[in-house]
């Protein structure tokens, strides 16, 4: 088990391994990128690695939590537990910027900030940029695209349907 | 055990919603619907699951959250009756959702301010699992709310269709604001919300979007109620013959 100095030093190491581990619906993303990482604890011989879920029922928590195990036993750490915390509730607000550039090259629109209007039915959709020829002249098909975290969208420009990585706060 | 019999029932409700929800997948009226009922199915079994694993970590007896989503006879389950009704037409499904965000929604909120300042790991867990709840139901009472009043206020079809729905889902609403020795014991320990004092603000928001749809409330109507107790209606069997199918045929089958 490190000590003092040692923590900051092996904790550093640790997340730079898991810069690795990517969200399996999303290979272009690292977990860090996500926001899903909220700390490396030692204990004893353990490594405990605390993750937030994105979504209560998001499926690729279980993969995530797998990938992490086994870039760290590829580094020689057999002893590891994840912890999943839920408070406070994740958010697209911990999205990194190039998290979000990221997604945006790979031809996903990064979450944009919703001023959505508590109570109010058939809002209009939020104002979403096309990331392929950046648009603002796009429509929203359906609230859920591939995955619970995304809508599907229209460029009028373009005419390309392109996912949504939708806000989540 | 108060603690763990409280957060049993909100999961139940959510966990058989969710089945219900999942047996439209591949079903929907069209394919943005099918998805969105079955993105909402996934919100509630993965609060549910969240809810019975915590209730298994403070029980500590070596259960686990599958023991207590799979292995338990009808009567242990205590959902209200509503979200174990069958989804019939999507008019049924859409009001049966309404029915239960617009209860859960406030329900959550409240327990939320209760569970303020509470710094014992198990509340602090379950206020995590509620913030984020509350994030995924404010959607889904959107949702169903824009489509009662959509079909309610739509065709001479989807109205007839939305009126029947209202005729045969209404006696199952009222149950949900009926309080028990359980919703007592878990007010008095500080977590728990008595039902009864939701109602107000329930009612009002029903009233307000049946009135957007052309909706009447149904007077006079006799309240269902049991689930809560154990005691289902005969669809439960059927549901959790499905659900469980895999368990029981095949125990301790694992993937």
């Amino acid at each position: 088990m490190p000590v003092g100095n040692q923590i900051s030093i092996e904790k550093e190491k640790i997340l730079h391994i898991l810069e690795r581990v990517t969200d399996p619906e999303i290979p272009v993303l690292t977990i860090q990128d996500m926001g899903i990482i909220r700390d490396v604890v030692f204990e004893n011989h353990k490594i405990i690695v605390v993750i937030t879920p994105t979504y209560s029922g998001c499926p690729a928590m279980s993969a995530i939590s797998m990938a992490i195990r086994m870039e760290l036993l590829s580094e020689g750490y057999p002893d590891v537990e994840i912890k999943e915390i839920f408070s406070p509730a994740w958010t697209t607000d911990w999205m990194s910027e190039s998290g979000k550039q990221k997604l945006k090259e790979y031809g996903i629109a990064p979450p944009v900030v919703e001023k959505r209007i508590s109570g109010l039915l058939f809002q209009k959709a939020p104002e979403v940029p096309c990331p392929r020829c950046s648009s603002t002249d796009t429509v929203m098909i359906s609230e859920f695209g591939s995955t619970a975290c995304k809508a599907l969208m229209k460029c009028n420009t373009c005419l390309e349907p392109f996912d949504y990585f939708k806000c989540h706060r | 055990m108060t603690f763990y019999d409280y957060i049993i029932r909100l999961a139940d409700n959510n966990l058989i919603l969710g089945h219900r929800l999942s047996e439209w997948c591949g079903h929907g009226p069209f394919l943005e619907q099918d998805m969105a009922m079955t993105n909402i199915s996934l919100d509630l079994i993965g609060q549910a699951r969240s809810m019975y694993a915590l209730a298994a970590e403070v029980k500590n007896q070596g259960e686990t959250e599958d023991d207590i989503a799979f292995l338990r006879l009808e009567h242990e389950y205590q959902n209200l009756l509503l979200v174990e009704q069958p989804n019939g037409d999507f008019a049924h499904t859409v009001l049966r959702q309404l029915f239960f965000a617009s209860f859960q929604l406030p329900l959550y909120q409240a327990m939320l301010q209760k569970l303020q300042g509470m710094t014992e790991e198990q509340f602090v867990t379950l206020r995590g699992i509620l913030e984020k709840a509350v994030m995924e139901v404010t959607y889904h009472k959107r949702w169903s709310s824009e489509w009662v009043i959509r079909l309610g206020d739509g065709t001479t079809e989807s109205h007839s269709r939305m009126v029947t729905a209202v005729y045969e889902l209404y006696r199952y609403y009222g149950e949900a604001f009926i309080s028990d020795a359980v919703d007592d014991a878990a007010v008095s320990e500080g977590y728990g919300v008595k039902p009864e004092e939701l109602k107000a603000e329930v009612d009002q928001y029903i009233d307000d979007i049946f009135r957007q749809a052309n909706l009447n409330i149904p007077v006079d109507t006799y309240m269902q109620r049991g689930g809560k107790q154990g005691v289902h209606s005969e669809y439960m069997g059927y549901l959790l013959s499905e659900l469980q199918y895999m368990q029981r045929a095949y125990p301790n089958a694992s993937w």
